[in-house]
């Protein structure tokens, strides 16, 4: 159905108009709707993680120190600028600085308060994880070209196996 | 691998019974809890083998853990995608596990377990999803379910957790907590007496925000609104439900007075426009995902204002749910093209009203 109003794009809204002769419809486009001055209630996509990072490009251009690599997935802060994802857990103490202070503008607070956690003891899990995992991790470290990393992942496996 | 929903409990769909607390205006809460493994990268980083390492340590756990240990696994990242499309419509998957979204193809290792009014989603965006779904207003019931789902299963796979910024996810809005409780809830008295825009803006000054029926990204259709906290971190996990449930409160007071000035001050207009939304979907001969999301607003109004009598909550929930288009395509047992959806939609519309057909004017 097209806009009643510029009979071009498809209208998505209706407006209900109590006038004296009664009800009156109008099916306008948002454009039109929001010229007219109706006010919308279709949901725009949020824009937190746009808003979340407005201040990471602050970031980046005020601590050099921090646009390394985090040492344990190899992603940096520019992958994370872009996808919006870190890479791994340890990121959060690779961009500790950057993240604090992005997390205090998200939440307003970078303490977490809630519900408290201790790892299960003896994690056989990741034992079992540990020499795949190191695998995995060299191929990374290879492929993002961070050939000390490797070496010393190199070095693991040999003792593992 | 061919998808048996039947093989679920309860379909994976207790939550349309409409048995919970002001189920007239709410049909549902959900709560779900980011966690990760420790140890991995995150999902979206780690390998085809890791991804699959922490599957088979998440099942291990998921087995031996008595809150969990009833739970079917479904391995998404085998299904074809009609099946996928249809756990999806169903609530029981996000988008991103299920792999609709273009940005995201299914990856290996997707998976769910699913239980009664219990999800895990398995290397979602987070390795681990733990969500509880309950019919209504109900949230210290989810939050129960979900938590103790959250504390066995931590007790047998480590999560990653950091002393001053709580449990790590993908996303730092998740980082803290980890939790996203949602409200999903009908207000169209709010629409039609235009109050919902200053009702949509003052969420964001509490720490909440909204979306559509299928959470971030979705569109709002038929008035149907999900209501979350947009907060992770510096509130406990307590504080954060009790500050949603506070203006949830608040919402079905003002929705219940909303409705009363309607009937009130356009009583004959609103009484037409119900009864034509149900005339509508009573007997139209095609009707497209959106516009029978409109009309069951209408007639779901209608029966919360006693308008029409002998229809049930349940029915107009399920109506939800299963009219949408890969339900419809798997009830008929072959893909569907949008228009053959549309007549296909009509007659389970038409068929389901039929059956409860009690109504009176």
């Amino acid at each position: 159905m097209l806009c009643d109003h510029c009979k071009e794009r498809d209208a998505v809204i209706q407006v209900m108009q109590i006038v004296d002769k009664g009800p009156v419809k109008h099916n306008l486009c948002e454009r039109c709707a929001a010229e007219k001055g109706f006010e919308t209630t279709v949901s725009a996509p949020k824009s937190s993680i746009v808003e979340f990072l407005m201040p990471l490009q602050k970031a980046l251009a005020t601590s050099p120190a921090e646009i390394g690599r985090c040492s344990s997935c190899g992603s940096t802060l520019r992958d994370f600028q872009r996808t919006g994802r870190l890479g791994c857990a340890h990121c959060y103490a690779s961009f500790e600085t950057s993240l604090r202070d992005l997390l205090r503008r998200v939440h307003g607070n970078h303490r977490h308060v809630g519900k408290r956690y201790t790892r299960p003891e003896d994690s056989t899990e990741q034992a079992s994880a540990g020499l795949g995992e190191l695998r995995d991790r060299l191929k990374r470290a290879i492929e993002s070209e961070q050939f000390e990393l490797a070496a010393e992942l190199r070095d693991r496996i040999r003792v593992l196996e | 691998m061919t998808i048996d929903l039947s093989l679920l409990p309860d379909g994976g769909v207790s939550w349309l019974d409409a048995s919970g607390e002001n189920a007239d205006i709410v049909i549902s809460t959900r709560i779900r809890l980011a966690r990760n493994v420790a140890g991995y990268p995150f999902a979206g980083r780690a390998r085809d083998g890791e991804r699959l390492r922490i599957l088979a340590s998440v099942r291990e756990a998921v087995h031996q853990a008595p809150a969990t240990r009833e739970m079917q696994l479904m391995r998404v990242d085998e299904l074809a995608g009609e099946d996928r499309r249809l756990l999806h419509e169903r609530h029981l998957v996000s988008k991103e596990l299920a792999g609709l979204d273009p940005q995201h193809p299914v990856r290996s290792g997707a998976a769910v377990f699913l239980g009664d009014g219990l999800g895990v989603m398995v290397n979602e965006e987070d390795h681990l999803r733990l969500q509880a779904v309950r019919s209504g207003f109900s949230l210290p019931a989810a939050f129960a379910a979900v938590e103790r789902a959250e504390t066995e299963l931590g007790a047998r796979v480590p999560y990653a957790y950091h002393e001053e910024f709580g449990f790590l996810t993908s996303c730092p809005t998740n980082t803290g907590t980890g939790m996203r409780a949602s409200v999903l809830i009908h207000l169209p008295g709010l629409v039609l007496t235009k109050e919902i825009s200053k009702v949509l803006a003052g969420l964001q000054h509490v720490g909440l925000t909204y979306r559509g029926l299928y959470g971030e990204g979705s569109e709002v259709v038929g008035n149907f609104f999900q209501i979350s906290n947009q907060t992770t971190l510096g509130r406990s996990e307590e504080e954060l439900l009790e500050d949603l449930s506070r203006v949830i409160r608040l919402l079905i007071q003002r929705e219940e007075e909303a409705r009363k000035v309607l009937l009130r001050d356009a009583g004959y207009i609103i009484e037409d426009k119900l009864w034509r939304a149900y005339g509508t979907l009573r007997y139209a001969r095609s009707l497209s995902f959106d516009e029978a999301m409109n009309f069951l607003s209408g007639v779901r109004l209608a029966v919360g204002l006693k308008l029409i009598t002998g229809l049930s909550v349940y029915t107009l929930n399920k109506l939800l749910i299963f009219s949408q288009s890969a339900h419809l395509s798997h009830t008929e047992g072959r893909a569907l093209s949008e228009s053959e959806a549309n007549l296909v939609r009509a007659r389970y519309v038409r068929e389901a009203l039929a059956a409860e057909a009690g109504t009176s004017g």
